[in-house]
């Protein structure tokens, strides 16, 4: 299966001199969906504009669906849709006249049906008449994931869908990303929320600086860099760690009343029975314990503060 | 070509124009009818005939010229700006269509407009001077013409401009005075030497005169080479439109 977006060494330096993008190389598979996550100012929006047409490519090249995206950009535009990140919309058409001029964009001829539908999946469709400029935040983003889904793309990219998005809206959005991928759709979305990803993604990306530092499954990342704790709670308080526990990683709290044991799901199968019972032969008791893992969160946070 | 991208733009255009129908079409007629109350009526009668051709009807078509450029040139500019401005053209710039399609529909619609509105001043001035059209095809061809042209330029203004204060100054601060020296309400023989040679590289002088002979028969330039003027001139904007698109000029970085 070829991919159905290919970035390759992709850079881009706007006019000011300024790098936005570094070499960045990534391959999306057809029907992922895909997070790119990374704090302010690290691409993301310039990576999305280059492969949608709004902003020029620098050295590199993109192909959507195994189609250059600059000579062959009518081919590959027709197979993208994007919903940006401001919420760009001309405020005085109608909800129904703004999706018409979407559609006729794209080249397809009229569809009404499919626009009812689609107006009626985003709870849209008692607002057709309606200005946009009447309508909520919230409809306004709606009205824009319309739009980008106005021409059938097989190709969603989403700016910060979910930005200023309250929460009964935000799991409605979820919901319907899962429903357009399981009809094929591959879609790659950008995000501040960190559980927005470790909900959603099937992969992420995580870019920095203009910098892709970081590509895994998100099952895999997890793992592979999710840290659990095993936190107990002392009967009595302990002055210093035993000196015969010292090969394990523990921490003890400045009170002492807690002992935290640090380690790898994977690599360390057996080593806590052997911290329990070694404790047990030490007489140290315990009242309750609990284990806690890292989240995508903190991976994040500590691949963006070591560069 | 994608013919259905530079139909919904050239329809987006046009329910503009509906919107604001009252700013689109009444207000160039109304003070068109000024023009022709003060200037045709009013002093007209006053005033010998030019090229034996009464005052009042020898400025008709000066006056749909004059009007036909400004609403061209500020109609078309105001199209492009609009979605610069509030970002909405993000969705024109990754849509599957070439430069040239964009221009169609925007500049088709900015043209339409002005033909339209040119014809309904025509229509009003018959209601206060007499006059007839004598080559009919002609005159439609030079409204079109011009029409397109200034459509042409104001879309190269409405790309260059980054405030709306640039959008407006060009308009008011060189269409407008070109078109009044451009022979609207004279003929640019009633001029001294010097001036009549200056006048000849206002490229209007070319609009208006063409556009009078198709009236009157009678112009102060050749009829010929009026048309290669605007031919010149419509080669010119398209390179430049060209060139903006091949750039990203303000558009794209
Ligand atoms: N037109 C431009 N000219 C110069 N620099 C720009 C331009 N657009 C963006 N940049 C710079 O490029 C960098 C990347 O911007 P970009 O919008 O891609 O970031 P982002 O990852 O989308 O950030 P955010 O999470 O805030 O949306 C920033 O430092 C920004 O200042
Ligand atoms: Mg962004």
């Amino acid at each position: 299966m070829h991919p159905i977006i290919s970035i390759q060494n992709l850079s881009k330096t706007y006019p000011s001199g300024f790098q936005a993008l570094k070499s960045i190389s990534l391959d999306i598979q057809p029907g992922e969906i895909f997070a790119l996550l990374g704090p302010n100012g690290a691409g993301k929006t310039t990576l999305i504009s280059i492969i949608c047409g709004i902003v020029n490519p620098g050295d590199g090249r993109v192909l959507a669906d195994g189609l250059d995206i600059v000579t062959q950009y009518r081919e590959a535009r027709q197979r993208i849709g994007l919903v940006p990140q401001e919420l760009s919309v001309a405020i005085f058409e109608t909800v129904w006249d703004t999706l018409k001029f979407s559609r006729g964009l794209s080249g397809k001829p009229m569809d009404k049906a499919y626009l009812e539908q689609l107006l009626r999946d985003l709870s849209l469709w008692d607002k057709r008449h309606n200005k946009i400029m009447t309508l909520s935040g919230g409809m306004k983003r709606r009205v824009l994931i319309a739009k980008a889904l106005a021409h059938q793309p097989r190709i969603l990219f989403l700016d910060e869908p979910t930005a200023g998005v309250d929460v009964e809206l935000r799991r409605d959005m979820w919901q319907m990303i899962r429903k357009l991928r399981e009809s094929g759709v591959t879609i790659i979305l950008t995000t501040h929320y960190i559980e927005e990803a470790e909900e959603m993604a099937d992969r992420i990306g995580v870019i920095n600086k203009g910098e892709l530092v970081l590509v895994e499954e998100k099952a895999a990342l997890m793992k592979k860099l999710g840290q659990k704790q095993l936190t107990l709670q002392l009967q009595k308080p302990l002055d210093g760690i035993p000196t015969s526990l010292a090969d394990f990683p523990l921490t003890l709290t400045q009170n002492g009343e807690q002992l935290i044991y640090t380690y790898d799901e994977q690599n360390e199968k057996n080593r806590i029975a052997e911290l329990l019972r070694q404790l047990s032969a030490l007489h140290v008791e315990f009242r309750d314990l609990k284990t806690s893992q890292s989240s995508l969160e903190d991976i994040f946070v500590s691949l963006v503060e070591e560069k | 070509m994608n013919i259905h991208a530079i139909k919904a733009i050239y329809l987006f255009e046009m329910a503009r124009t509906w919107r604001t129908l009252m700013q689109s079409i009444a207000s160039p007629v109304l003070s068109t009818s000024l023009y022709f109350i003060v200037f045709g009526s009013a002093i007209g009668s006053r005033m010998a005939e030019i090229d034996g051709i009464s005052y009042g009807a020898y400025i008709v078509p000066g006056l749909i010229m004059l009007t036909v450029l400004t609403e061209s040139t500020s109609n078309s500019s105001f199209g492009i700006y609009m979605p610069k401005f509030s970002g909405t053209i993000y969705e024109i710039l990754s849509a599957p269509i070439s430069a040239l399609e964009i221009v169609m529909g925007y500049v088709g619609a900015a043209a339409s407009k002005s033909i339209v509105l040119g014809l309904i001043i025509l229509l009003t001035a018959r209601l206060f001077v007499d006059f007839s059209v004598a080559h009919p095809v002609w005159m439609l061809a030079f409204l079109i013409l011009t029409s397109v042209s200034f459509s042409l330029l104001g879309f190269i203004i409405g790309i260059w401009a980054d405030s709306f204060e640039k959008l407006q100054v060009v308009p008011l601060m060189v269409i407008a005075p070109l078109a009044f020296l451009g022979g609207s309400f004279y003929s640019i023989h009633m001029l001294p030497p010097l001036w009549q040679t200056i006048t000849l590289f206002n490229p209007v002088v070319y609009l208006v005169s063409g556009f009078r002979w198709s009236f009157y028969g009678v112009s102060d330039v050749n009829v010929g080479f009026s048309l290669a003027m605007i031919a010149v001139f419509i080669v010119i904007c398209l390179g430049i439109i060209a060139w903006m698109f091949r750039t990203g000029y303000k558009i794209k970085v």
